[in-house]
């Protein structure tokens, strides 16, 4: 496939994202026509109801947008890690680092350290830089024991962070997400901070993807085209750090975004790390706005985490991807 | 070896795997001393004893309140552990226990959908899990074939299937209890608060009449253990024996997430334990649910312990552990390769 062909994909996709977000928008307590969101958008001073106005943009407005960042995050997390690793099932969640991040955050909250958005963004990467580094420990090479470690450490931490939140329900009813991922409920907390983290991070993942498409050639073949092998290890490891980091310290733990986008953008990507850290980029934010309307349509009075949703879509895919021969003995 | 003859059986006990059982008993009636004892202030030793055979002022706290927590806890424990050895024996897996594989997660759907959606009685109580078990397993097993079964592709398919169950059944429970989302995390997670001799009566029997199947068919499993063609030269019909097996560990799986939710690790672990204490060759039935008992009473003490007066459902303890346990042998498994 040419590399126009692959531009005009990448543009349907992201139209096809454009048209999720308005979507997602009308989804709600309050259902709003896709017309009328749009009307609200483009000319908010002509024809739409205050109230419609309102709900739009301080409300389902942020909630999109958090959705797109939260997608993108995960996603492009996903990709590197899958490439950097050469592993088809690795990703943020299955390898631990969500769960990480976000007992990191549970921890800070016992302890009372996390008040701030700076101070739970800080939490959330030191957590994910842990538990990545203790499941890269345990599971060394083999897909099969990353996963087994990553799952055991989920359990292990998991188990704790109920323990905490059971013991002191007051400190964590308002941070409830933090162990189901969720967009619900986030609207009025300014993300500002953790969302310019996120784009700074998705932009250093395109600068890696030049350098990371030579390593996907072997690290042999890599060294001798020039390319500084542990550099580039290292620092897309410091990215997916980050992302899933930033991405739990808004949303919570969301498993499997990371391992569902990845495999569905490499199909339109061909063989070219740039390529699918792009389409990454845009079907994650389309997985998850597409999981939050689910969220709200499984339960049309309250909602649904969105991570149930990708829980259910990722767990089906892990079987898929599994059952292709030489995924788990390379 | 020590030879037990009693009329026309006998059975031949190797001495250590005998001494473990003996210490396994003698611990499991510790830790249900200790939990009869422990409460907001502990009962005397001496008060414990009289209670249970009706006398002084505590019998109505001691054998309505603590008794029936505390059988609880030996025999869901024994019979999850049961459960965990037959699969790994059926799967032959050290991995392939009811909890990883998401077999309590799909008991666990079959109860939740009984009780939210059809608002069923307690003989659909005992039914559904059993076939949400079942229907698990088939799944879980026909997804890992692959010119036989693949017992790795089993392990991960598994994993992937407990994690779709485990969605399900928390969009379940907050569809049933919008109001109280809070308790959602402690119905996620196997919990032994509030039982009482009503609700466990049914769950015993059953646990009791699997337990008898499955000490019947020990010696065939034994045999089977050895190898296929080995096992059917010395007479083991091993397609009824599968059945009956797998029938069996799921139901006792299921009987205890239908009362309880899922608790994870007990099945997993119980198994391995045990084996390693008795130095046995095969599954060895009987220390498993001994240990399995002990370690279920044993997590449930210090889930009630650790955040007193919180309780905490004895699922976050054995969640935490399990993890930890799992860890731990992936460890060793790198170390040694």
């Amino acid at each position: 496939m040419s590399g126009s062909s692959r531009g005009a994909l990448l543009a349907g996709a992201l139209v096809l994202l454009v048209a999720v977000a308005v979507v997602s928008m009308g989804f709600g307590a309050q259902a709003i026509a896709p017309g009328q969101v749009w009307q609200a958008l483009v000319a908010p001073h002509g024809g739409v109801a205050r109230e419609t106005l309102l709900i739009v943009r301080d409300v389902r407005v942020p909630r999109m947008v958090l959705g797109v960042a939260v997608g993108a995050a995960l996603a492009v997390a996903g990709a590197l890690v899958q490439t950097t690793t050469r592993n088809p099932v690795a990703e943020p969640g299955i390898l631990g680092v969500t769960a990480g991040a976000s007992f990191a955050i549970t921890l800070g909250t016992v302890l009372g350290l996390t008040g701030s958005q700076y101070s739970q963004l800080v939490a959330a990467v030191l957590g994910a830089a842990v538990a990545s580094l203790a499941v890269q420990a345990v599971g060394r090479t083999s897909p099969l024991r990353l996963l087994l470690a990553g799952v055991a450490l989920t359990f292990l931490l998991s188990g704790i962070s109920l323990a905490m939140r059971l013991t002191m329900p007051d400190a964590f009813d308002r941070f409830r997400f933090w162990a189901v991922g969720s967009l619900a409920g986030r609207e009025q907390l300014p993300q500002v901070v953790p969302l310019v983290v996120i784009a700074a991070a998705l932009a250093g993942a395109l600068l890696l993807a030049r350098p990371l498409s030579a390593l996907a050639l072997g690290e042999d073949v890599a060294r001798t085209l020039g390319a500084r092998v542990t550099a580039t290890k290292l620092g897309s490891l410091a990215t997916v750090t980050v992302l899933a980091g930033a991405a739990t310290a808004v949303a919570g733990p969301i498993a499997f975004v990371g391992l569902i986008v990845p495999h569905l953008a490499r199909r339109l990507a061909g063989g070219t790390v740039g390529w699918l850290v792009a389409f990454s980029a845009v079907l994650g934010p389309v997985l998850v706005l597409v999981s939050d309307i689910g969220s709200r349509v499984l339960l049309a009075t309250g909602e649904v985490p969105v991570a149930i949703v990708t829980a259910v879509l990722g767990g089906l895919v892990l079987i898929a991807v599994v059952r292709r021969p030489g995924v788990l003995v390379p | 070896m020590i030879v037990l003859r009693a009329g026309r059986f006998s059975a031949r006990v190797g001495r250590r795997a005998l001494t473990v059982t003996v210490v396994l008993a003698v611990l499991a009636v510790a830790l249900a001393f200790t939990g009869l004892a422990r409460g907001a202030t502990w009962s005397p030793p001496g008060e414990v004893l009289a209670a249970l055979t009706g006398r002084g002022d505590q019998v109505l706290v001691i054998t309505q309140w603590r008794l029936p927590r505390v059988v609880a806890a030996l025999v869901f424990g024994a019979a999850l552990a049961l459960g965990g050895a037959v699969l790994q024996h059926l799967t032959r897996n050290p991995l392939g226990s009811p909890d990883v594989l998401g077999l309590d997660a799909g008991a666990y759907t079959g109860a939740l959908l009984v009780l939210t959606v059809a608002g069923g009685s307690a003989t659909h109580l005992t039914v559904a899990p059993l076939a949400g078990g079942v229907l698990t397993a088939a799944v879980v097993y026909l997804l890992s074939l692959r010119s036989g079964l693949d017992r790795m592709l089993l392990v991960v398919v598994g994993i992937a299937t407990h994690a779709v169950l485990t969605a399900v059944n928390q969009w379940l429970v907050l569809r049933a209890e919008l109001e109280v989302a809070m308790a959602a995390g402690s119905w996620s997670t196997g919990s032994l608060n509030g039982l009482d001799w009503a609700d466990v009566r049914l769950p015993f029997l059953v646990i009791g009449v699997l337990a008898g199947l499955l000490a019947v068919l020990s010696g065939a499993m034994r045999q089977a253990g050895l190898g296929d063609e080995l096992a059917v030269t010395t007479g083991v019909r091993l397609g009824r024996l599968r059945v009956l097996a797998l029938l069996a560990g799921v139901g006792a799986t299921a009987t205890v997430t239908a009362i309880c939710g899922p608790i994870v690790f007990v099945a997993l672990a119980a198994p391995h334990i045990a084996r390693r204490l008795a130095r046995a060759d095969g599954e060895a039935l009987l220390p498993a649910a001994l240990t399995g008992a002990v370690l279920l009473l044993g997590a449930d003490l210090v889930a009630q312990s650790l955040f007193a007066p919180v309780a905490l459902p004895v699922g976050v303890v054995t969640t935490a552990v399990g993890g930890a346990y799992l860890l731990w042998l992936l460890v060793k498994e790198v170390r040694r390769s």
